[in-house]
Formats: C-alpha cells, sequence, structure tokens
C-alpha cells in the first residue's frame, strides 16, 4: 500500500549501454556499401544494425543522415541520387507498412536504385512477439510490390552482399536484404 | 495572392536554380509557367518534397529551392527536425503556407488554424526562418539565396488555385532530365 511521505529507496543502477559494439560482419557491410560507391545512407535504428551505424559514423567516405520515418528516408535518397550519390536505406522490416506508397510512386516510378538492408525482426530467435506481427507479412508485401529480396539466415551469406548491390545498381530498383536474429547471432 | 502569383514573381529568381516542386497542383501550375530541366516535379508521394530537396542539397553544392506546402509539411512534420540537423547551407525550403489542401479542393489544414510552422520550424533547430506575406516571397527568396545559409522561408498567402492540366512527362524522363542537369550545372557546363 502507498502510505503518504514513504518514498521508494532509490537504487542507482548503472546501466548497461544499449548499443552493442560492433563486429567483423558490422566492417565486412560497410566495406562492401563503400566499396559499391554508396556514398549516402540513411537510417532509422534496430537493436540488430546498432553495429552496422556505429561502423558507418565512424566512416568518412559515406554521409549519413538518420531520418525519423522510413518515407522521409527515402525521400532523401532520392534527392540524393538525383545529386548523383547512391544510396542506401538501413531500416526495420517492421516499417514496411510505413514507405508502400513510397516504394510505389517515388523509388519505383522514377526507377530509384535502393538497396534496403532491413533488420529481419520477429523471424525464429526473436524475443518479442509483436514483431512477429509484421514478419509474416514481410515477404508477402515484398512479393508484391516485386521487389528482388535476399533472407540472410546464416553470417556466410553476407558474401553474397557485394552481387546483390550491384545487381540493384544495374536494374535500378529497390531491392530488399532482410536480415534475421540467426543470422546476426551465427557472426558472433 | 495565391501560390500561383507568388510562383509567377519566383520565377526570374528560380531560373536554372534547382527546384524540387510539390505534387499536385504547385508541379503543375509551375510546369505550365516555366518547365526547365532545372525543375522535378512530384507526381505523387505526397509529404516528401522537403526531404528530397534536402537529400539533394546535401549530395552536391549548387543551390536547391524546395516548393512545399503547409498541408504537405504537415503530412512529414518531423523533416523540420531532419533539416534543422543536417544544415545544407545551399538549401533553401519555400513552405507555401494558404491554410489549405490546394490539390484537393482546398479543405482547410491546421495551419491555417491554430499551428504555427514558423514556430514548429524554429523550435525544431531551424535557424533562419522568416515568415512573410505573399507580396514579400519573391524578395525573401532572393535574400535567402543570397545569403548562403540555410533558410525556411514561410509565405502566408491566400488559398486558390487556377485550371491547370496534369503534367504528361514520364516520370523516368523529369527524373533524368533532373539529374542530367544537376551534373551539368556541377560541371560548369
Amino acid at each position: 500500500m502507498f502510505k503518504r511521505g514513504r518514498t521508494r529507496p532509490i537504487t542507482l543502477v548503472e546501466r548497461k549501454p544499449f548499443k552493442r559494439m560492433a563486429q567483423a560482419i558490422d566492417h565486412k557491410i560497410v566495406d562492401d556499401l563503400i566499396a559499391n560507391e554508396i556514398s549516402f545512407i540513411t537510417t532509422v535504428p534496430c537493436k540488430q544494425l546498432a553495429g552496422v551505424i556505429e561502423v558507418l559514423d565512424q566512416s568518412n567516405q559515406v554521409m549519413h543522415v538518420p531520418s525519423n520515418k522510413e518515407d522521409e528516408g527515402m525521400g532523401l535518397c532520392a534527392g540524393a541520387f538525383f545529386g548523383g550519390q547512391r544510396p542506401c536505406i538501413i531500416m526495420q522490416n517492421t516499417a514496411l507498412g510505413v514507405v508502400i506508397n513510397t516504394l510505389a510512386t517515388l523509388i519505383q516510378f522514377y526507377q530509384i536504385p535502393l538497396p534496403m538492408l532491413i533488420s529481419y525482426r520477429g523471424e525464429v530467435g526473436e524475443k518479442v512477439a509483436c514483431q512477429v506481427e509484421m514478419a509474416v507479412h514481410t515477404k508477402a508485401l515484398l512479393n508484391q510490390m516485386a521487389i528482388p529480396t535476399y533472407h540472410f539466415s546464416h553470417a556466410d551469406q553476407v558474401g553474397e552482399l557485394d552481387g546483390i548491390l550491384k545487381h540493384t545498381f544495374m536494374a535500378r530498383k529497390p531491392t530488399a536484404i532482410l536480415t534475421d536474429a540467426r543470422f546476426w547471432g551465427s557472426a558472433q | 495572392m495565391i501560390r500561383y502569383d507568388v510562383l509567377k514573381t519566383l520565377l526570374p529568381i528560380l531560373k536554372d536554380t534547382l527546384v524540387v516542386c510539390n505534387i499536385g497542383l504547385p508541379s503543375q501550375e509551375l510546369y505550365k509557367l516555366d518547365d526547365q530541366p532545372s525543375n522535378f516535379y512530384m507526381l505523387g508521394t505526397m509529404g516528401l518534397c522537403s526531404s528530397i530537396g534536402l537529400g539533394l542539397a546535401l549530395s552536391q553544392p549548387k543551390p536547391v529551392v524546395a516548393i512545399d506546402g503547409d498541408g504537405s509539411v504537415l503530412t512529414n512534420l518531423a523533416t523540420l527536425s531532419t533539416i534543422a540537423n543536417n544544415v545544407a547551407n545551399n538549401f533553401v525550403l519555400l513552405i507555401v503556407d494558404n491554410g489549405s489542401y490546394g490539390s484537393t479542393g482546398d479543405q482547410p489544414t491546421y495551419a491555417g488554424r491554430k499551428t504555427s510552422l514558423t514556430k514548429v520550424a524554429e523550435a525544431c533547430g531551424c535557424e533562419h526562418v522568416v515568415e512573410c506575406s505573399a507580396e514579400e516571397t519573391a524578395d525573401a527568396m532572393q535574400a535567402a539565396l543570397d545569403s548562403g545559409q540555410m533558410t525556411i522561408i514561410v509565405s502566408k498567402c491566400e488559398s486558390g488555385n487556377v485550371p491547370v492540366e496534369v503534367i504528361e512527362l514520364n516520370p523516368v524522363v523529369i527524373g533524368e532530365r533532373f539529374r542530367e542537369e544537376v551534373r551539368r550545372q556541377n560541371e560548369g557546363g
């Protein structure tokens, strides 16, 4: 029972930094982006992508502009493409619920190449049940949008990234690279 | 003055300037008034004019003007925080604030009621925010371009439209023509 005048004892808990430290796979991913002349990257964070974002922020070869929402980020990427840059967006799969119109009427309509490096939450290994609700729609939505989609579930598959990026800029399409919990887990 | 009249006063200033123009009537009016390769017309995707403009301004050094509207900025309100925190001194965002959704029948926006986009921009951290009348807009635009500082102009004008046709250019033609013009300007051509 709450009694007036009494307060809970205050305990100071040292909080761990939320982000994980960047690992070799994060460096490998950013190296591939840079090797493919990607110079403008926008992000909306996900904890699985924290290491990649950390490495991006250390690089002076890419401009990193965080966005508040993924459709805004795709607008930034479109502008960067018209400005002569190769763009990339880093986001979570739940954001597909946000960007369908932007993909159709901006990215696809104007034929803007856009690799989407996506944290695929809600797959095997997920701890948050709500994430599964969008995971079950993720591939169906991408399929409906006719977006070339690649699903990485083991760290070895990162070797395919370079080819996927080249394919994206050759075809001038958005592409989706889905990276799930097993992919990130097997990289540790 | 309505938006069409404001655009007319801007034409001499915006000639050869890279312009990203908002979806619907603003693009159709600009297309009718003075189509040129330095204009990028949005054919869809309400709300992203300022984002496309910022992305372009951050990616190359030539001046960029985004012609946006109050309704569209309200759709993507967080853009003002992204703009404030990623300063591009070659970027001017013109918000044509007529307090209405012009392309859909002039329904009122909240910017025409209690909400001040000028104050929102300032609160987001934008350092140079100018609110002006429709009549003062061309002078404000010239001053902003001359200042070499990223500027948000909120132009308070009357609601209303003129009859215009839809833009029949292919989107890829609009995009490639614009991209080529950006490249040409940056090569000093």
